[in-house]
């Protein structure tokens, strides 16, 4: 696996929290080869407007707070946002949120929302969580489970159990998602898990958008022992 | 380790015999052994003394028999010191029938259990169990043989948690003629656990199919009980308790929320190779199936019956656990047409599923399986019988499990269970085609059967 050390100082800053803030954690998975949108942290209402520019409108705003774990709950996400002042209006309202911290600014990126997650569980240590993503995870409840470390067929095996399978094979005209692109970021993904054992106790990629250019995590958490 | 003392002792005493009471669990596992099993019994009590007609030995020191099996059943308190003697006596290992240890909270008596028997290596299964049941060798349930319903000998090896469900899953498995090779009921498997048996029973030339009933496993114990499944050359069947999770806590991630401890058992299990029955009758018919054929055969399926409904039905179930069944080519319809009584060759559908009606002859079942067993177009036939239907004899059963010796393609059969039609019956079981009593339990088999294995 790639960038170990790295990974660790990111775990190790982070541990006093709890858990690692999008940010981060998105640096973590990116430093291991996984990919993520194109983003930045703005702390000041001047930045928000030079790293827009720099990734380019429409973009995606989210809060970042130490004291809030689900940003949608606080309304601290913000998509399609495709110009200046709106971007302005935004970075206001999330600047009275609580613990803010800043806001992440991002490409917005599309395909079919997967969530893309981990376990360490007691009895069989870390697992590997695929399923129909989103923030309706938890109503369709259509996701497949496995032991990690993942080989290349335990992916397409556990694409056979999803009900949502067809969505990634290109449902209504819509171009088939990268599958192969897929199955790599669930091997790193299960590689990384398994380097963080000891640290990790659940991790959340959601959405990871699949499309047919590849797979990108848009949303990443990771809670810490 | 070695374990053949558990399954196959030539002598055993059992110590804590009592003489106030028949019924005591000593009592019963002394009289049973000593009446109905071929291994030496020697009964053990500080007093001494005789019961019926044996003497009793008033320690397992004073045995003059080197024993295989010590067969424990004295109050908590004195197991340890128990062990400690079967030990010095030389003893291979020891059953502990008596329970007051960890179940009722007194870790510290089960600590000291452990430290007396890890000392020297000595294997011991239980506390708080039931210990072995192997057909024609050792028999230590405590309960009375004219109470249970006991399978005949044969090739599953099951590996109980749980005492009562291992009792229950024996009544069904002699109600459906499977053979058993160990039942052995691990309690609060202080020493003694799953994996060791998983050991045991895949090196055991006796033993073709593994199942365990488990209720959980110690902190990282599944990993490596997985694993070790995933090398075993024989099919490994489980059924867990704990589906419905109690009291869910507030859960911080969608993946904890998702990844509930039964679901996480269940795809790792399916991962690497494991059954998973979701209950009792998915076990029995797997076990059933997989005792028959151990080599996964594949997923199409032809189904032959003499009712349309029956076909229906089972297509449906086919369907719903990932079966296939195929419309057979023009080629094959054309030489099954071909074999078929003048009066039956008019009126059967012969697409798949294949419906021979009710004016078919036992020579049209015949003729039909045969030529299913020689095509590539289906992988196992699942064969709907209606012994009411006035062609058929008695004598299929055997006829067409025959067909399977002579081919080896996969059969499984559907007959319902009743007295009326054990010769039918016994017509499969006996020469090892499985035979359900339900069209579920028949889709059931052909699924495990066509299951592929540690991919």
């Amino acid at each position: 696996m790639r960038n170990k050390k790295r990974i660790e100082e990111i775990l190790h800053k982070s541990k006093e929290n709890g858990w690692v803030l999008e940010p981060d954690a998105k640096k973590i998975f990116s430093l291991a080869g996984i990919a993520v949108p194109k983003y930045n942290v703005a702390h000041t209402l001047d930045e928000t407007v030079s790293i827009a520019n720099k990734i380019g409108f429409p973009v995606v705003a989210k809060i970042v707070s130490t004291e809030i774990i689900h940003k949608t709950e606080y309304d601290g996400v913000a998509v399609g946002i495709a110009s200046q002042d709106e971007l302005e209006t935004i970075f206001e309202r999330f600047q009275a949120l609580p613990g803010f911290a800043g806001m992440l600014i991002e490409e917005m990126v599309k395909g079919v929302e997967l969530i893309v997650g981990a376990k360490n569980d007691t009895q069989f240590g870390p697992v590997v969580l695929l399923g129909i993503g989103g923030t309706g995870v938890e109503i369709y409840q259509d996701s497949s489970i496995r032991m990690a470390p993942l080989a290349h067929n335990d992916v397409s095996a556990m694409l056979d159990e999803l009900k949502g399978k067809k969505l990634l094979y290109g449902y209504r005209g819509k171009p088939a998602a990268d599958i192969g692109a897929l199955a790599r970021t669930l091997v790193i993904f299960s590689k990384i898990i398994m380097h963080i054992e000891n640290s990790f106790e659940s991790i959340d990629i959601n959405p990871l958008f699949c499309n047919e250019g590849g797979c990108i995590a848009a949303d990443a958490r990771i809670i810490l022992k | 380790m070695d374990f053949s003392s558990f399954f196959r002792p030539e002598t055993v005493a059992v110590i804590g015999v009592s003489y106030s009471s028949d019924q005591h669990p000593a009592n019963v596992i002394f009289s049973k052994n000593l009446l109905r099993y071929p291994a030496r019994i020697f009964p053990v009590n500080p007093k001494g003394g005789e019961l019926l007609g044996q003497e009793v030995f008033s320690s397992i020191s004073k045995i003059p028999e080197a024993i295989d099996l010590a067969v424990i059943a004295v109050r908590a308190d004195l197991v340890p010191l128990i062990i400690s003697e079967c030990i010095k006596a030389g003893v291979k290992g020891a059953i502990v029938i008596s329970g007051g240890f960890a179940e009722v909270g007194r870790h510290d008596l089960q600590d000291a259990l452990i430290k007396a028997a890890s000392k020297d290596n000595f294997p011991v299964i239980g506390p708080n169990c039931l210990g072995s049941f192997c057909p024609g060798f050792i028999d230590t349930f405590f309960l009375p043989s004219e109470r249970v319903v006991q399978p005949p000998s044969g090739n599953v090896a099951i590996i109980s948690q749980s005492g009562g469900i291992l009792v229950d899953l024996l009544v069904k498995f002699a109600d459906e003629g499977i053979g058993i090779s160990s039942a052995i009921s691990i309690g609060n498997k202080a020493l003694i656990r799953e994996i060791q048996l998983l050991e045991h029973f895949s090196h055991d030339p006796e033993t073709d199919v593994i199942a365990f009933y488990i209720e959980g496993f110690k902190e990282n114990e599944g990993r490596h009980f997985v694993k070790k499944a995933a090398l075993c050359p024989k099919p490994v069947v489980v059924i867990k308790s704990g589906k419905t999770e109690q009291g869910s806590r507030a859960v911080s991630s969608h993946t904890a929320s998702l990844a509930g401890d039964y679901k996480v058992f269940e795809g790792v299990c399916k991962q690497h190779g494991i059954f998973v029955a979701q209950d009792e009758f998915e076990l029995v018919n797997y076990c059933e199936a997989l005792s028959c054929y151990s080599e996964s055969s594949g997923r199409k399926i032809g189904v032959v019956s003499a009712s349309g409904g029956h076909g229906a039905l089972s297509v449906d179930a086919c369907t719903h656990h990932g079966l296939e069944v195929p419309v057979l080519s023009e080629t094959l319809q054309k030489e099954l047409k071909e074999v078929l009584s003048e009066n039956v060759k008019s009126i059967a559908s012969i697409g798949n599923p294949i419906d021979l009606t009710g004016s078919a002859k036992e020579y049209d079942f015949v003729q039909t399986v045969e030529i299913l067993s020689g095509s590539d177009e289906i992988d196992c036939i699942l064969l709907l019988i209606l012994p009411y239907v006035p062609g058929i004899s008695s004598d299929l059963g055997a006829r067409v499990s025959l067909i399977y010796r002579k081919f080896g393609k996969p059969l499984v059969a559907y007959v319902p269970h009743v007295d009326k039609y054990r010769m039918l019956i016994e017509g499969f079981e006996l020469n090892k085609v499985p035979v359900s009593s339900s069209i579920e339990g028949a889709v059931l088999m052909a699924k495990a059967i066509g299951t592929k294995r540690n991919a």
